[in-house]
């Protein structure tokens, strides 16, 4: 039994199955892009239809120019992964670590600029007072994510708030300077204070939930790519043919994370 | 879908995404705004008509690359 089980390949790893046309792995990865399909059409509709039906919708309220240098990366790390793949379909094993490298690094780049984005998100506020007056800027400090009642719950509380608040224009890149002069609000005055979180409105939650899905696919893509660049890439001496297939199915998984950031990029920053 | 077919399609999606950044950016300067997203556009476009020249390359590469 155990040495029949030993003697056992799996079939059609290297080669095509005749009905599909396609090997295991191919057709496995394809099926799985198919629930992804779903998964981001179903927040893309969502998105579509919340904007549709807004009677007022923040637009400018993200970074570009960290949305172009983040879209130039994820570009070139799946130009990277296919020339990682055709590397192997030359047999140049050397060559396929360089670019499978660089892919995970561009990988790792484009997490960086997001954690990036994310920290600013979380250290701009809106601030409201009990006369009705509202602000949007940086406190002094730059705290990550304070709200009116962690500020007064501290062991000694600040009796006031210095607000940086943002220039008119703010959003659009290019201006003289970001920010006005600052302002002394008394801590009892305020009514609101949050940082641009996902619970600020209807576009920060899915900005969010948009991109921070998108990061875990992109987390998903590292820990994958890192394999086949590390240990997974044993395999190549044992099996080179399906080691080269599986690098294409994870070539595969990677372009699609690049597609659906090339639905997101003029979605949510440019639209 | 192979690897092959799908990054035609990925060059392709590019391509487009580089050249209607750059109409968005030419159409945001002349309701005035901003130099920097300007700048960009026009990076776009050149980005654009780059991976033109990638896309031309690349097929020339893969076309004796079987992936049945």
């Amino acid at each position: 039994m155990h040495a029949h089980a030993a003697s056992m390949t799996i079939p059609h790893t290297v080669t095509p199955r005749p009905d599909t046309g396609l090997y295991n792995a191919r057709l496995g990865i394809w099926l799985f892009l198919a629930s992804e399909v779903m998964l981001f059409g179903a927040l893309f509709s969502s998105y579509i239809l919340l904007r549709v039906g807004a009677s007022e919708w923040p637009q400018r309220q993200l970074s570009i120019p960290l949305g172009t240098l983040n879209t130039l990366v994820l570009i070139l790390s799946s130009i990277s992964v296919v020339m990682a793949w055709l590397a192997l379909k030359h047999k140049e094993f050397g060559r396929f670590k360089l670019w499978q490298g660089a892919t995970v690094l561009l990988a790792l780049l484009f997490l960086t600029v997001k954690a990036f984005e994310y920290h600013d998100k979380f250290t701009h506020y809106y601030v409201q007072t009990r006369d009705g007056r509202s602000w949007t800027g940086h406190l002094e400090g730059k705290p990550f994510n304070l709200t009116l009642a962690r500020l007064q719950a501290g062991a000694t509380p600040p009796t006031e708030i210095v607000f940086h608040p943002d220039a008119a224009g703010h959003g659009r890149t290019g201006g003289k300077t970001d920010h006005a002069e600052a302002l002394r609000l008394p801590v009892s005055e305020l009514v609101k204070l949050e940082a641009f979180g996902p619970w600020r409105n209807t576009f920060y939650a899915i900005y969010f939930v948009l991109t921070g899905l998108h990061a875990l696919h992109v987390i998903g893509g590292i820990l994958v790519l890192g394999y086949f660049w590390g240990p997974g890439s044993r395999m190549w001496f044992r099996e080179p043919e399906r080691f080269t297939n599986r690098i294409e199915v994870a070539g595969l998984y990677w372009h699609f994370v690049e597609l659906v950031w090339i639905f997101l990029f003029p979605t949510l920053y440019l639209l | 879908m192979s690897l092959k077919a799908f990054h035609i399609v990925f060059v392709l999606s590019t391509i487009l995404l580089c050249f209607g950044f750059g109409a968005w950016a030419i159409h945001d300067r002349l309701q005035g705004g901003g130099v920097v997203e300007f700048v960009l556009g026009l990076l776009a476009l050149a980005g654009g008509l780059a991976m033109m020249v990638y896309f031309k390359a690349v097929l020339k590469k893969l076309r004796d690359i079987s992936t049945f």
